[in-house]
């Protein structure tokens, strides 16, 4: 497999939302290029007809009755915001100048 | 011998038969927690007044003639990735620092409504990534029998707290062998039930496929009792199972009789060899030799993906990981950084998630994300998916010609604090021979071993049984737990801790 370059793990921590500084950055490259190796052994194991298992226990959709029950006051729902406004989360600015 | 050395069950009966109160147990523990904790830190959070004020309600009712259950008034730990209302629950992260949740995990929910008095919530790696309980960002907890060693993870906490006397009885979480890793090395027991058999509802998820919340206690017999109690449908988890799980303390019982005629046992000829510590191996053996004594028919059973399963579940784990762990997003709980300037929602994000994980959480989501990414997703997440496919027919083959399958539960005994912090692939192969249950759903125990004579330190003997056979597991560690205390003259008990 191709190695993993620190630009491409500056990219996938863009997707992952995660500012790494330039350290965080030169250590965690390599580091990730050593367990893809040790994982790397999994390919042509399996064979195009082994099946892929998602979750160990046979279960497809799970639905309940259509009924209202309890749930949290809007007062509990809130209580581990960082900010509050009007009985809403209030969040930072979601779009750029631009938009 | 003091309240904290007993049992459980030992303490259940003497509730029962009026010989102590539930106030009188609880502030035992409370001391100990306080005389040994500074060392140990199994604990994130104590709560004295709580406990107290459960056990102070427990006894009450068992006065009035009306106790809840048998375990009602007895305290136990909770791991803290539990959701627990009214106390902080942080992930062992930075991240959650300080979050006090809105609702109970069912789990918890079910101790209270049994009266069990809450003594705290107990250390773990972050996000119970790890095999250490250093990855904590409160700081490392510290081995009972020796406190420059690990007590294994990412439920260290509470099989350090169980092993400590700290508590009776603890909650820990297995996703890849964090209940039954940490029971090997601290010499304690610990159970991971089969995937779905107990709810995960207000259990902070690592791995979906995977995770399972299980008893950690210092007796097979107490195990059964806690699993018993928190197991069974929940409508609350959509990945609950509606089949029960039953006759686990019964299974005990007679296990503990030391009768395993007929039962046939199969060790995993791939879970030894290179990198397995030979007093691990010598221990290991000698239980196997226990239970032909105790009547079981021992042969030998090959499982040719288990080398494989390692590999897949690093790549299945993270993915899962990176995706569970979008939710914290710096919105609606938990840490909120907002840089200088005028940052967007995207801003403030990633700074929170940068300065909120620590870097064993950031490694897993970095490798998650790419994992998952397009191009990739085929070669590793796609294939892992088949691995665990390949996996449950090494199982199920297995269990075609025996009743359950043996292995040392863990490669080694505890090693030293700091040994493979930075060395994330010897971290990992601690967890080589507990992953390929998670990966299969199926059920399995750790059961003291005794001690490798090389390092005098705890080992762990692993059992496990076919999907819903909980009962199984606990049949065959009662047995050999009752034949190996008879043969030690007494239970193991942690050096560090007994002073």
């Amino acid at each position: 497999m191709p190695e993993i370059t620190r630009d491409e793990v500056a990219h996938l921590a863009d997707l992952a939302r995660i500012d790494l500084d330039d350290a965080e950055l030169d250590h965690l490259a390599p580091q990730l290029n050593v367990i893809l190796d040790s994982v790397a052994s999994i390919q042509g194991v399996a064979g195009d007809d082994v099946i892929p298992t998602s979750h160990p226990l046979p279960l497809t959709n799970v639905f309940r009755d259509d009924v209202v029950r309890p749930c949290l006051t809007p007062e509990q729902a809130l209580s581990g915001a960082p900010a509050v406004e009007e009985q809403r989360f209030s969040v930072p600015r979601i779009l750029g100048d631009e938009q | 011998m003091s309240w904290i050395e007993k049992t459980a069950a030992e303490l259940a009966d003497a509730l029962a038969a009026g010989e102590t109160t539930s106030v009188e147990l609880t502030q035992a523990h409370l001391d100990r927690i306080g005389a040994v904790d500074g060392d140990v830190h199994a604990f994130l959070h104590v709560d004295t007044e709580g406990a107290l004020a459960q056990a102070q309600a427990s006894d009450e009712r068992r006065t009035a003639g009306a106790a809840k259950h048998a375990l009602d008034g007895v305290p136990i730990a909770v791991k803290d990735v539990l959701t627990t209302t009214g106390l902080p629950t942080t992930c062992g992260s930075k991240i959650l620092e300080g979050w006090i949740p809105p609702y109970d995990a069912t789990v918890v929910a079910r101790l209270k409504a049994a009266g069990l008095p809450i003594l705290g919530k107990t250390n773990m790696d972050e996000f119970a990534m790890g095999s250490s309980t250093e990855h904590s960002a409160y700081g490392p907890t510290r081995n009972p029998w020796d406190l420059d060693r690990i007590p294994g993870g990412s439920g260290g906490g509470s099989a350090a707290a169980v092993a400590a006397f700290e508590a009776p009885l603890a909650l820990g979480t297995d996703t890849g062998g964090s209940i039954r890793q940490p029971g090997a090395v601290t010499g304690t027991v610990g159970v991971k039930p089969t995937y779905g058999s107990v709810s995960r509802y207000g259990l902070v998820a690592l791995a979906n496929s995977l995770d399972q919340v299980g008893p950690v206690t210092r007796t097979v017999l107490d195990s059964a009792l806690l699993h018993e109690l928190i197991g069974g449908h929940d409508p609350l988890d959509s990945t609950s199972t509606t089949t029960p799980v039953t006759g686990l303390v019964e299974a005990a019982r007679q296990g503990a009789t030391g009768d395993l005629s007929g039962l046939k046992v199969g060790v995993i000829k791939e879970l030894a060899g290179d990198g397995w510590q030979a007093g691990v191996m010598q221990r290991f053996q000698e239980s196997v030799d226990l239970l032909t004594k105790l009547g079981a028919d021992v042969v030998e059973v090959s499982a040719p993906n288990f080398v494989h399963a390692m590999a897949a579940y690093y790549l299945i784990l993270p993915a899962e990981a990176s995706s569970n762990l979008a939710k914290f997003d710096a919105m609606r709980y938990g840490l909120r950084v907002t840089p200088d300037g005028d940052p967007s929602a995207e801003d403030v994000m990633k700074a929170t998630r940068d300065a909120g994980f620590g870097d064993e959480v950031k490694r897993r989501i970095i490798l998650g994300t790419y994992a998952l990414s397009s191009g990739y997703y085929d070669a590793y997440y796609g294939q892992a998916q088949k691995i665990r496919t390949l996996i449950i027919e090494d199982f199920n083959r297995a269990y075609a010609d025996v009743d359950v399958l043996v292995s040392p539960t863990a490669p080694t005994t505890a090693f030293k604090l700091g040994e493979k912090l930075d060395d994330p692939i010897a971290m990992y192969l601690n967890d080589l021979a507990t992953i390929p249950a998670n990966l299969a759903g199926v059920p399995g125990i750790s059961v003291p071993a005794g001690l490798a004579p090389e390092d005098g330190l705890p080992v762990g003997f692993q059992i496990l049984a076919p999907i819903l056979e909980d009962a199984r597991v606990y049949r065959v560690g009662a047995a050999l737990e009752s034949a190996l205390v008879q043969q030690w003259g007494g239970p193991l008990v942690a050096p560090e801790v007994r002073k």
